[in-house]
């Protein structure tokens, strides 16, 4: 049987480790073919922002390996709407995540979720497994 | 009940080691089973063994040796996490070329698998961190 | 499925309680441990912000962390409870999973 594991992300990247070891933690489980599904929240939501260039602080931008999330069949990426907003931010600020449905000749579907919180409470209300960065 | 715990943070700069200890003890002595602690991100610095914290003071990770040794606990060092911060033991020392290891007694170093496995057999999983 | 919610920050540095209670289900218990026990003394700016989680909600304090910190049982909001250790593992198995607020 496989568990429904959700992760929920709510650290900038780069000022600390946490965004990035748990994208590693993330690509991981995929392996085990468990039910993964994951959240952006609070700061979190400034990982997915697009144009991130990390040269002149000479660490990787590991923001282009979300975009393959959709290859892990990872497809459930819910964004909090209230953190979104709280910080001046709408979806076009955010990469544009999809994956790609087998069963409808491979169209590109949107993986990204706008939630509410009121949603949001209800999606982590029904994980098996929480782990929060 | 089937516990695992995670811990995300090295010793003595945050509580999360000593509160992930006082809780494993206290589970273990209400008869619960530690399916595994998984030391991740700075966490994995709990393995080490060259740390030499005051005598007044605690050892972090002697204790955790010494409640592995009297509980068989299977105390997990993430590998990758551990590579970038220098936490090596015999094997890995050999592999990389390094001319020494720093793996504590009672640890192993293995993969980021091992922690969703533990999320998975485990009933519970239970994270600290900072 | 319930959760038991732990926070580890105080309010006062981090919101993680705020977050928290933005998304808390109405069958799910709260517990402060390590900074997050200063949200659970009285007489505080959080304090109305606790009081009101206290009616629709279960919120406890690690009573070891209160102590270690100098603060007293009889100077928490009312309506949260203290647990020691033992108590912490209580509550984890009795609620069916563990968000860890970090």
């Amino acid at each position: 049987m496989a568990k429904k594991f959700l992760f929920v992300n709510r650290k900038a990247p780069y000022g600390t480790i946490y965004a990035l070891e748990s994208l590693e933690v993330v690509l991981i489980s995929a392996a085990f073919e468990q039910v993964v599904s994951l959240v952006f929240m609070d700061d979190g939501v400034y990982e997915l922002t697009r144009g991130q260039k990390t040269d002149a602080i000479g660490m990787k931008n590991f923001s282009p390996t979300y975009s393959a999330l959709g290859d892990y069949e990872i497809k459930n990426i819910y964004i909090e709407k209230e953190s979104l907003e709280a910080r001046g931010l709408t979806l076009d600020d955010l990469q544009h995540l999809v994956w790609e449905d087998e069963d409808d000749d491979w169209a590109e579907k949107d993986s990204i979720h706008l939630v509410s919180s009121k949603e949001l409470a209800s999606i982590m209300a029904d994980q098996e497994v929480i782990i929060t960065f | 009940m089937k516990l695992a715990i995670q811990i995300n943070e090295g010793p003595y700069q945050h509580q999360a080691s000593d509160s992930a200890y006082q809780f494993t003890r206290a589970a273990l002595a209400k008869g619960h089973e530690i399916f595994r602690v998984f030391l991740y991100h700075d966490g994995v610095n709990n393995a080490t063994r060259l740390a030499v914290p005051p005598q007044d003071d605690r050892n972090i990770t002697q204790q955790w040796t010494q409640l592995q040794k009297e509980h068989e606990l299977d105390l997990v060092v993430c590998i990758a996490a551990a590579q970038r911060r220098g936490l090596l033991d015999e094997d890995e020392a050999k592999r990389q070329g390094k001319d020494a290891n720093n793996i504590a007694e009672g640890f192993r170093i293995s993969g980021l698998g091992q922690l969703i496995e533990a999320g998975i057999e485990a009933d519970r999983l239970v994270v600290f961190g900072d | 499925m319930s959760t038991l919610h732990t926070i580890n920050k105080s309010p006062f540095d981090r919101n993680s309680l705020g977050s928290c209670l933005r998304v808390i289900s109405d069958s799910d218990a709260i517990l402060l441990i390590e900074d997050g026990i200063y949200a659970a003394t009285s007489g505080t700016i959080f304090s109305d912000v606790v009081k009101a989680a206290v009616q629709s909600h279960s919120v406890y304090v690690l009573g070891p962390d209160l102590s270690a910190r100098g603060m007293k049982e009889d100077g928490i909001v009312e309506g949260v409870n203290v647990v020691d250790y033992e108590g912490f593992v209580d509550l984890v198995t009795e609620y069916d999973k563990t968000n860890s607020w970090l």
